[in-house]
């Protein structure tokens, strides 16, 4: 184990410089650079909201600010996944010439993803200040389901990586399935437009729970329960657990299919 | 007096299977398994190599094509892990290993610098340190913020050099690097491998050349089909090299 961290920390610069990385060659040529994380779920949210807001009406009280906190985690779950998917084979080049620990390409891309979340929650804070929404003081809870989201998410990132090494067909297939999963989430309605069955489904998806307790800390001046809290722990824990497990047992044989 | 062992290569075989067992999807891996066509066509790229290495020896790998060199020295860097048998390096690796790999060609030279160094393990503090020397040696004072995919290969490899050899690593690994650039950057590289040497650095080295091999090593490994043929003295085996 701690011949785990000592292997850690001295890469841990290489962490840094990867992130750094991916944010430069993000905006590289770009006349707003950085201003784009924040710029995209604005005008992402202009145009959802003016969509759904005049062609489907839901009955949700301050239906933007409800959309845009959906889209802020949604977004990042689909981003730091899908990136950390492929993080793997677009190192290949490096993998085959020089000893790095590998689960740095996959963190490196979720800490990416991590960045621009947090630019993308600046951006809900100033739209919900510009529409004047109240700010109450359980918006500080916020950590604790986006902490969990983003460790789901980089559980699910390492064993998609992992798998994806094997079998290139994931990448077209998750692609899709994220689109799905989109519509088994709660982020352009309402739960209480779905029939029954169907809010059993939702409400089994894993991101609904982490979106829930964000909306009740962001929007709703409440807390969440602490059913959910556990529940959230097991499956960002459980997701993680299984993404390490996958990675680690087939992390030799990389090379060999890259 | 005793000296230090830096590497021991015991009993390594590394297998590969060929193409055969290599799918791209899941349905071919489905259909194959299903037909029994998984037919697993081994290639035994080393077979039951060993030997060790001291602080300060230079050993030289040579071969023919295709008689593992190359597998050697990865499972040597950590890169591969090998079918059977252990490797033991204790030190730090700098790994040669085809120059320039680990730059990302859309960033400048500048940000590639720190970019490799981590990749070599650095802090950015220590690349920092380096960078003057870096610099100087790679002679492109004028490019360092240019995109390093406007370079000239030899350009890129003036860099990678510069970046691999800074500090004074306890291993490094020479993968037939010294034949880029053009004469006089290659005498200056071969000058910094010597300084290296000088200071207890334990160089690896794989060269078609037998020359520049006879120059730098005093220990040679001799692969021939994933088997050590001979392992000794340079110069004796450098003789019987040239005979075959």
């Amino acid at each position: 184990m701690s011949t785990y961290i000592k292997n850690f920390l001295k890469f841990r610069p290489l962490l840094n410089e990867l992130v750094a990385r991916d944010i430069k060659i993000k905006y590289r040529r770009s006349v707003l650079g950085v201003l784009w994380t924040l710029l995209n779920p604005l005008l992402m949210m202009v145009v959802l909201s003016v969509v759904f807001s005049n062609l489907f009406k839901f009955d949700v009280e301050n239906f933007p600010i409800y959309l845009l906190s959906g889209q802020v985690m949604f977004t990042f779950y689909s981003d730091s996944t899908t990136s950390a998917m492929s993080s793997i084979l677009g190192s290949a080049s490096l993998i085959k010439k020089v000893y790095v620990p590998k689960y740095l390409f996959v963190l490196s891309r979720v800490c990416s993803s991590v960045i621009n979340l947090l630019a993308s929650f600046s951006a809900l804070i100033l739209v919900m200040l510009a529409m004047r929404t109240e700010l109450h003081y359980t918006i500080f809870l916020a950590f604790i389901p986006i902490l969990l989201l983003v460790i789901f998410s980089l559980g699910v990132g390492l064993l998609l990586s992992a798998i994806t090494v094997k079998f290139r067909d994931i990448m077209h297939l998750y692609s899709v399935f994220v689109t799905a999963l989109m519509y088994l989430t709660p982020v352009i309605y309402p739960m209480s437009i779905l029939p029954d069955w169907m809010v059993a489904v939702v409400s089994a998806n894993p991101l609904t729970n982490y979106l829930t307790m964000f909306r009740d800390v962001m929007l709703n001046n409440t807390v969440f329960g602490m059913g959910s809290l556990v529940i959230g722990i097991i499956e960002a824990v459980g997701a993680l657990a299984i993404g390490l497990y996958v990675f680690y047992k087939s992390q030799d044989s990389f090379i060999l299919n890259l | 007096m005793e000296r230090r062992e830096v590497i021991k290569v015991d009993h390594v075989s590394m297998k590969f299977n060929l193409s055969s067992e290599k799918f791209d999807s899941f349905k071919e891996y489905v259909i194959k398994s299903i037909k029994g066509q998984v037919s697993v066509e081994a290639f035994w790229a080393l077979k039951d190599v060993s030997f060790q290495v001291y602080k300060g020896d230079s050993v030289g790998l040579i071969g023919l094509n295709g008689s593992g060199k190359s597998t050697m020295l990865k499972t040597i860097a950590g890169v591969l892990k090998p079918t059977k048998g252990t490797v033991t390096v204790s030190g730090s690796v700098a790994p040669l290993i085809e120059l320039g790999a680990g730059f990302d060609m859309d960033l400048t030279a500048r940000e590639n610098v720190f970019l490799n160094g981590a990749l070599l393990g650095y802090t950015r503090e220590e690349m920092t340190r380096h960078y003057d020397d870096i610099v100087k040696f790679s002679e492109l004072e004028n490019f360092m913020n240019v995109p390093v995919k406007n370079f000239s290969s030899g350009m890129v490899s003036r860099l990678a050099f510069a970046i691999a050899t800074i500090g004074v690593p306890d291993i490094l690994i020479v993968d037939e690097v010294l034949s880029v650039g053009d004469f006089r950057f290659q005498e200056k590289c071969e000058k910094r491998i010597q300084a290296m040497m000088k200071e207890g650095t334990t160089i690896l080295f794989v060269s078609h050349s037998i020359d520049q091999v006879q120059k730098i090593c005093n220990k040679i490994v001799w692969l021939d089909h994933g088997v050590v043929k001979r392992f000794g003295d340079a110069e004796e085996i450098c003789n019987e090299y040239r005979g075959s």
